[in-house]
């Protein structure tokens, strides 16, 4: 037990602000994950982590703090998702990629003057991969405060957001409007995504979103059940890879540790490739027979409505 | 005029997630023959289209072309499948699509013929598609986009087409349309059709042979021979009556049937 | 500065090429995650003092794979995503164990034109030729595989495989024009020339030669401006091809407000 919980684990003020940032962040990342997935928004997801990266790194060259300028450049990249619509897949692709990838491109400037006009180092790698150690404790009240809102704010509108993720006829037929729901879901993504970015980065805060609540989708049958699941999953991840990243300070000769990041990543791509197992097994007792050369082989998953 | 049928399906069964799609069916289509395959939604035309096309193993039973064992690769069948729908970015015109059905599957980039060109011309007059030949085929309306599809098929000279569900979702004026095209082409072009569908009335002036899904198991022959109380009251399991009025035929089953063909899929009771 | 004139030319060509397709099939997830593994992979390179060129390769070849293969199981966008990550976790990971942290993040990530040396010449324009004649050889089974998959396959062709192939052709591209770029970056050149493209004309052929011209000017222009700037090449890149978009969805709506006429 002791080699697993390295000395001063416990003890440590830093470690202590990272495991319940993480577990916050995590939490809610998961959650708003379950419905980005369910609504097959992975790349949307996506594309809103690499625009927060712009808002990071602009607001950390105007001196500002990186998580205003997560949830900032997320909101933006929100906005700008609900401008794109969702008609059809390829063009909404097409249009979240240039989206992103201008998005990028400002945020290699910014990182750029970031690095030649500032005094401070390191930058990218605190920005783009996280530093939860450094986190500073003061930021705990504002991240708990934003997650119970996010959380509240997803839970509230959580049936009209399936119904309209499963038929926008339906959702109009019961007269719930879908521009709104889907704007409120957006600005929730944002928001988890900037907090998530505090975590482990801008651009690593796709695994917290996407990996937990994909994982629970494959496991679970209702909607319920993978929102347990996907905040159990994560807040698991979390706190491991932050022990781990903790630990890794005496494994790893360099005595500087690998990022938290990585292991969080790590682990959280391990469980979603577990998550796929039951299946596996599952084909390989029934020994079906496969189509031929078919045109499209992916199972899909589903969820049902309600408990 | 050969011997050997176009397509053999022989004792052909699958099983899809446990249902047994298709159980143990079996007819021929003999070279020009026009035939129907008719059935309610969901009782497996597309599956047995499917693997007629050997895009689908069958579990037991075997698929015959021309008397010999089917294979993709070889392509002698035409396909126009049921879903339609070419996203309008697509930078391709209707007449390059068309083209394409001659050589998609070769490899590298070979310049075409003048022949082949001129290939391509023919084809879409036959099918009536010249007027907007040089039109984004994603742009075509359904009905347009479906003749190209058509003629993406027909020209490399299949010796049967088959078209899942053409009729679908189309108006009454258009169903004639482009049942009519296709009787005529398979005239022209000498090539057997099957064509599934969930109403057979359209097709009753042209089908010079249908096969008849229902259960998994198939009745075919001519529609004289199949379209009878005795010969789908069998393949049903329950009594069926087939009643003939004004040149339309109607499939009823008693009230109280535990039938989800007839009871659910009311186009069929209509015939 | 000459060097950086080749290369680009070069990747705007592969680029432009490439990217007609990633447009066409809808594939611009995977055109993002792939150069992804390729950070990776330079990194993982570097810390055992390999040439990133084959760190890059070896794990840009192996994103295409396992998005490929993963991507017939589950979903395959959240799987995409997950694979996105993992690289860049990884590649994060390999630069904290060596020396050169930051430096080497962000011309691993936003691309390094400049500072291109001669002896990377030679297989960057093999890799692009690869690239070229792959796309050649399967031209037209990519163009039915794209537009219509069920009939492609009644005809023999095999859509899953050829899927495979072309994400390998993506991972091909990356290698070469990540050094240029920037993992982070190529795959905007893949996009915006490519998506422009599509809107000017209704002729595949026409399309992919217009993606091509675009992506030369594109690369042309962001070399000119990062040399007299000093900011980074890709920042220009991307902007440009987000314009070039712009300018090709304006010209389409344009012309649907044109009375009577049918795209031509």
């Amino acid at each position: 037990m002791h080699v697993l919980f390295e000395p001063g684990f416990f003890t440590s003020a830093p470690v202590r602000t990272a495991l319940i940032i993480g577990a916050v962040t995590a939490l809610v990342s998961a959650v708003v994950g379950v419905f980005v997935v369910v609504r097959s928004q992975s790349f949307a997801g996506h594309a809103l982590t690499d625009v927060a990266t712009t808002g990071g790194s602009a607001a950390f060259f105007f001196g500002l703090s990186p998580l205003l300028g997560f949830i900032g450049g997320g909101v933006l990249g929100a906005g700008a998702m609900e401008l794109i619509g969702v008609e059809r897949a390829r063009r909404r692709d097409l249009s979240t990629g240039i989206v992103l990838s201008t998005a990028l491109g400002l945020a290699s400037l910014f990182l750029y003057l970031d690095t030649t006009n500032g005094a401070t180092t390191g930058a990218t790698q605190q920005l783009l991969f996280g530093s939860i150690f450094t986190v500073d404790a003061s930021m705990v009240p504002l991240v708990l405060g934003l997650s119970a809102g996010t959380l509240a704010v997803v839970i509230a509108i959580n049936r009209p957001l399936l119904i309209s993720s499963i038929s926008a006829e339906l959702t109009k037929a019961r007269g719930i409007n879908l521009r709104g729901v889907g704007v409120l879901f957006m600005m929730a993504m944002a928001v988890s995504v900037g907090l998530s970015s505090i975590a482990v980065g801008s651009i690593l805060s796709t695994a917290l979103l996407i990996g937990p609540a994909a994982a629970s989708v494959r496991l679970t049958k209702s909607l319920h059940a993978s929102l347990v699941v996907a905040g159990a999953l994560g807040v698991v991840a979390t706190w491991l890879g932050i022990l781990f990243a903790y630990d890794s300070f005496y494994w790893v000769p360099s005595s500087q540790g690998l990022p938290v990041s990585f292991f969080i990543v790590s682990l959280i791509f391990l469980t979603y490739l577990l998550s796929g197992l039951p299946t596996v097994l599952r084909d390989h007792r029934r020994s079906a027979r496969r189509d031929s050369g078919a045109a499209v082989a992916a199972t899909r998953d589903s969820l049902e409505v309600g408990a | 005029m050969t011997d050997v049928p176009v397509l053999q399906v022989d004792d052909v069964s699958v099983t899809l997630s446990g249902r047994h799609i298709l159980d143990h069916v079996s007819f021929d289509i003999r070279e020009g023959e026009f035939t129907g395959l008719i059935g309610s939604n969901g009782v497996g035309k597309t599956t047995l289209l499917r693997t007629i096309l050997g895009l689908q193993r069958p579990d037991a039973g075997r698929i015959l072309v021309s008397g010999s064992p089917m294979s993709p690769r070889s392509r002698s069948l035409g396909y126009v499948p049921q879903k339609i729908d070419v996203d309008p970015d697509v930078p391709m015109r209707a007449r390059d699509f068309v083209a394409l059905g001659l050589d998609a599957h070769r490899y590298g980039l070979t310049r075409r013929t003048a022949r082949q060109r001129e290939l391509v011309e023919q084809v879409l007059h036959d099918v009536d598609a010249e007027r907007f030949a040089n039109s984004r085929l994603g742009g075509l309306s359904g009905g347009e986009q479906q003749r190209v599809f058509i003629a993406h098929a027909l020209i490399s000279q299949p010796k049967l087409l088959l078209l899942d569900e053409p009729l679908a979702n189309l108006d009454p004026k258009s169903v004639q349309q482009i049942v009519a095209l296709l009787h005529r082409v398979a005239r022209s072009y000498g090539v057997a059709i099957l064509l599934s569908a969930h109403e057979m009335n359209a097709l009753l002036p042209v089908m010079d042979r249908i096969v008849y899904l229902t259960g998994g198991r198939a009745a075919s022959g001519t529609t004289e021979e199949v379209i009878r109380s005795d010969v789908l009251s069998q393949l049903y399991g329950h009594h069926v009556d087939v009643l003939q009025l004004h040149g339309r035929v109607l499939v009823v089953a008693e009230p109280g049937q535990d039938n989800e063909d007839i009871a659910q899929h009311p186009t069929l009771t209509l015939g | 500065m000459v060097n950086a004139w080749e290369v680009g030319t070069m990747v705007a060509v592969v680029g432009g090429v490439v990217g007609f397709f990633v447009v066409l099939r809808g594939s611009a997830f995977p055109a993002h995650a792939i150069p992804n593994g390729a950070f990776a992979g330079a990194a993982g390179a570097n810390l055992i003092a390999v040439n990133p060129l084959i760190g890059l390769g070896v794990f840009s070849f192996a994103a295409a794979l396992g998005i490929g293969t993963l991507s017939r199981r589950g979903r395959s966008d959240a799987v995409t995503a997950l694979a996105l990550v993992m690289m860049l976790a990884l590649g994060a990971a390999f630069l904290s164990l060596s020396s050169q942290y930051e430096p080497q993040i962000f011309s691993l990530l936003f691309g390094e034109i400049l500072g291109v040396s001669s002896s990377e010449i030679l297989p960057v324009v093999a890799l692009g030729v690869v690239c070229l004649v792959a796309v050649a050889v399967l031209y037209r089974p990519l163009l039915l595989t794209s537009i219509a998959p069920d009939i492609a396959a009644a005809r023999g062709l095999r859509p899953p495989r050829i899927e495979i192939v072309f994400l390998i052709v993506i991972a091909c591209a990356t290698t070469m024009t990540v050094p240029v770029v920037g993992a982070l970056l190529i795959f905007t050149l893949m996009l915006g020339p490519a998506a422009a493209a599509q809107c000017f004309t209704n002729r595949a052929g026409r399309a992919m030669g217009a993606s091509v011209a675009i992506a030369l000017v594109t690369i042309w222009v962001s070399l000119v401006s990062a040399y007299e700037s000093n900011w980074p090449v890709g920042f220009y890149v991307s902007v440009f091809s987000a314009a070039w978009y712009g300018i090709g969805r304006g010209y389409l709506w344009w012309r649907t407000r044109q009375p009577g006429r049918t795209t031509s």
